[in-house]
């Protein structure tokens, strides 16, 4: 049988991917240019019996996702800019009360209102450091209708399996453009569902990490009476300001992501092999990347590109590698220098690292990344 | 064909343009298993003023996703013209709706000339797919993809009731486009 | 024989943090004691708090309980409900809580309709951060960030309620601890969002900053401002003066979020 085929934007292979993940819950609020996601979940959901509600904001739409999580929903919740500062305190809520969601992030200029039509990429570091406290992250950047698609799907595998809030971040070109989407069929994806407990209710503690680093999450009405805090929390649940459990819930739950990265860490590399200038791109910019690599080759450049699927946790090693391989990493991001922080951090100094930032609204375009190799080399 | 065709349809919000590019972006990656990217102006933009839908198609994946110099430029309004029809390669091809753009734009491209919604009003007897028939038009026009797949594509997308109707639009711009070319 | 408290206490959980003279642990009680009339069970029962004192008595019950951030609690229990509405969910916590910083959430969870049960514990002022004036702070009273006099109108936590759509709204006091189980159980019993908002004392922020010698006095203002719905009906705006309704205060029969949410799964199915 051919498989399902279908032209459709990038919010809406986002809305498919959550729904091949088993998604069952969706809570939003109305904001440009994320809005296709809800729409898509607002009709697709209640056919399959889920739940779709429409929140009085976006701090009370991860507040619903969490609530809903809690009783074993698998829960969405997409938005943009001023949607996504709002999500910040929650977002903290579920890194430390470890809830598994997916929060999609639609990436538009900014501060502030900024230009809700327009692409950015202006929200790389506050996906990692938006929310107050330590805590870990695990954010993806793909770049096509069909990565979305999948990646949504890893998403919300990761969220699963380590029982915390994971975030897309797309950006509007990605997610307004329009791609052919093979559509996966039934089985041809892994879906990984969350741990259940295999203790009894009585022995149940929901933050007990004896038998590993993510502890198993037990669902609200399944016969386990739990208690779920944000405030610092012993294993069994309740608040503790004892300085060595706190100490230690903190570095476990950095751990549980620091310690896996092989399992979530996904990048691709093009042409790298001989590589002498090294792009470093993620979103819709790794397509001008990729061409401008193609372009650069054509002339005689070893040109090539580096692209992080997973941007949080940092790929620290892989770039510290490049970063002695390569004479130069340049960086196009439509920011004033977020990602290329990192990149700087990991190179220390072992190779030019350049930047091209671009926040007017219009994307990074091929003939910019050359010139700039060109200027580097 | 080329490894890369750019196509921009522009005109005025409402016109049904972001649809004909869409139904153009199903023609070649659904129908011919091409690869395709549709973008469209959104917002402030798309409303009341010029609006537009671009298409990208290739054999070979497509990496930067939005138009740089477009292959072939449709212009169905004048404020469309004067805005989107100024970005076409040499040796490239602009359509025009004859009678909205009386201030022909000039440069190193072919135009051809239709009343696309005239066409669509008085030939097809409704206005409203004035859009599918400039989709014939400059399908006829660009040879980007083939008749047959263009008319899968367009009635992949209308109801049921509308398919002759839509069959008929798509088959007057193709002719007129055809003929047009004929005479030059 | 006493009353049974300790079957929904959590074990080792007490004692509580709130301090002496504090009602919040009347309404506990209270509240226990709806739970029981109501014969919930309790591995089907969510009890969601915000942030602030009233906010830590979910962590006492035993139930599925979840303590959220200042406000949210509303917004946490409307995803609780939606996504398991075979769920009996309560939502407790205060003033400053529900009607400052969760306003938006508390009256969009009216409008809604959805079938929860909001229990506010009404102290007039924040308590766990020392003091704060709260929108329920008496306008001219003393709190920390007021000691020339309270500047602010309140609000009327129970016409807030009706005003945004809630179905059942009903008021009590934790003088009047007889009548607290009566009133939530009712709320609980009634389909749709019901609010009961209980006045409370905070002694330790309030009490002393405004004059109240006493826990005891505190207690004996709840006991003479308090006028029953019905008693109130019989007297005069005079007599009704710097009085407060008690009882039930509004009842109405209006579609429940969740039911509706199920015709919606309905039409999408085409059923």
């Amino acid at each position: 049988m051919a498989k399902k085929v279908a032209l459709m934007q990038g919010n809406e292979a986002c809305a498919q991917g959550a729904l091949y993940a088993g998604c069952d819950f969706f809570a939003g609020y109305p904001i440009t240019p994320s809005t296709e996601v809800a729409e898509v979940l607002s009709i697709e959901l209640p056919k399959i019996g889920g739940k779709f509600i429409q929140m009085e904001d976006e701090i009370g739409a991860t507040a619903a996702l969490i609530g809903a999580a809690l009783t074993g929903a698998k829960a969405l919740d997409s938005t943009s800019g001023p949607g996504m500062s709002l999500k910040q305190e929650l977002l903290g809520y579920a890194c430390i009360a470890e809830i598994p969601c997916v929060i999609v992030n639609v990436q538009r200029g900014g501060p502030s209102t900024g230009m809700p039509t327009g692409p950015g990429q202006s929200d790389m570091q506050q996906a990692m450091w938006g929310t107050h406290g330590d805590h870990a992250a695990i954010v993806l950047t793909p770049a096509s209708c069909q990565e979305i698609y999948e990646e949504t799907v890893r998403a919300f595998n990761l969220a699963e399996k380590y029982r915390m809030p994971v975030q897309i971040q797309l950006d509007e070109i990605c997610a307004h453009m329009r791609e052919r989407v093979t559509l996966a069929e039934p089985g041809e994806l892994e879906i990984i569902n969350r741990e259940k407990p295999s203790v009894s209710p009585a022995d149940y503690k929901p933050y007990d990490a004896t038998k590993g680093m993510v502890p198993p999450l037990a669902t609200y009405g399944s016969g386990y009476r739990f208690h779920v805090t944000g405030l610092n929390k012993a294993a069994d649940g309740f608040p503790t300001t004892k300085a060595e459990l706190v100490d230690a819930e903190e570095r476990r739950q950095i751990d549980k992501v620091m310690f896996n990265l092989a399992d979530i860490q996904k990048n691709e590399e093009y042409l790298l092999d001989d590589a002498e200038v090294i792009l470093f791109a993620y979103g819709s910019t790794s397509r001008s990347a990729r061409y401008a690599v193609n372009e650069l080759r054509k002339e005689g450049v070893k040109a090539g590109m580096f692209r992080p699927l997973t941007m949080w946790p940092f790929p620290d090693d892989r770039v510290a590698e490049l970063s002695k391989q390569a004479k130069a990493i340049v960086c196009p991001e439509m920011n004033l220098g977020q990602m290329v922080r990192e990149v700087q951090r990991v190179a220390q100094g072992r190779c030019t690292v350049a930047h091209i930032g671009r926040v007017d609204g219009e994307p990074i375009n091929p003939g910019q990344i050359i010139d700039k190799v060109k200027e580097v080399l | 064909m080329a490894q890369r065709y750019e196509i921009r349809f522009s005109g005025a919000g409402g016109q049904g343009l972001i649809t004909a590019g869409i139904i153009l972006a199903e023609a070649a990656s659904i129908v011919e298993s091409k690869y395709a990217v549709q973008s469209q102006s959104y917002g402030p933009e798309a409303r009341g003023g010029a609006s537009k839908s671009e298409v990208i198609i290739s054999d070979e994946p497509i990496d930067y996703p939005k138009a740089t110099i477009v292959d072939a430029c449709l212009a169905m309004t004048q404020v469309a013209a004067d805005k989107y029809a100024n970005g076409i390669k040499p040796g490239g091809v602009l359509l025009i709706d004859s009678d909205f753009v009386k201030n022909v734009p000039q440069g190193d491209f072919k135009v051809v000339q239709i009343p696309i919604m005239r066409t669509a009003k008085e030939d097809v007897g409704r206005e409203i797919v004035a859009n599918v028939v400039a989709l014939g038009a400059m399908i006829a026009l660009t040879d980007v993809v083939s008749r047959e797949a263009g008319e899968k594509a367009v009635l992949a997308k209308v109801p049921e009731a509308f398919i002759d109707l839509n069959k008929k639009a798509y088959s007057i711009g193709f002719e007129k486009v055809k003929e047009a070319l004929a005479q030059q | 024989m006493a009353y049974d408290y300790e079957k929904s206490i959590r074990p080792g959980k007490l004692p509580h943090i709130w301090c002496p003279g504090c009602g919040h642990g009347i309404i506990m009680k209270g509240l226990i004691r709806a739970m029981d009339t109501c014969n919930l069970d309790r591995n089907n029962t969510a009890v969601v708090s915000g942030i602030g004192c009233a906010s830590r008595l979910p962590g006492y019950l035993d139930a599925c309980t979840l303590h959220t951030a200042h406000g949210r609690a509303a917004a946490f229990a409307t995803g609780v409900k939606m996504a398991k509405p075979e769920m009996t969910v309560l939502v407790v916590g205060g003033d400053g809580d529900g009607t400052a910083i969760g306003g938006n959430h508390f009256i969009h969870a009216c409008r809604r309709n959805i079938d929860m049960t909001y229990i506010i514990m009404n102290n007039s002022i924040y308590g766990m951060t020392g003091g704060q004036f709260s929108p329920c702070t008496p306008t001219g009273a003393l709190a920390s960030t007021t000691v020339y006099g309270n500047p602010d109108p309140t609000f009327d936590i129970a016409k807030l309620a009706i005003g945004a759509g809630a179905t059942f709204v009903a008021r009590g006091t934790a003088y009047h601890a007889a009548q607290i189980d009566k009133l939530i159980a009712e709320g609980i019993q009634h389909k749709g969002l019901a609010v009961i908002e209980i006045l409370d004392d905070c002694p330790t922020t309030y009490g002393r900053r405004n004059k109240f010698r006493s826990v005891i006095d505190m207690m004996k203002r709840l006991k003479d401002i308090a006028v029953p719905v019905a008693a109130a009906a019989k007297m005069t705006p005079e007599q009704l003066e710097g009085k407060v309704l008690t009882g039930v205060l509004h009842k109405e029969e209006r579609p429940e979020y969740t039911e509706q949410y199920a015709e919606v799964i309905k039409r999408a199915q085409g059923v």
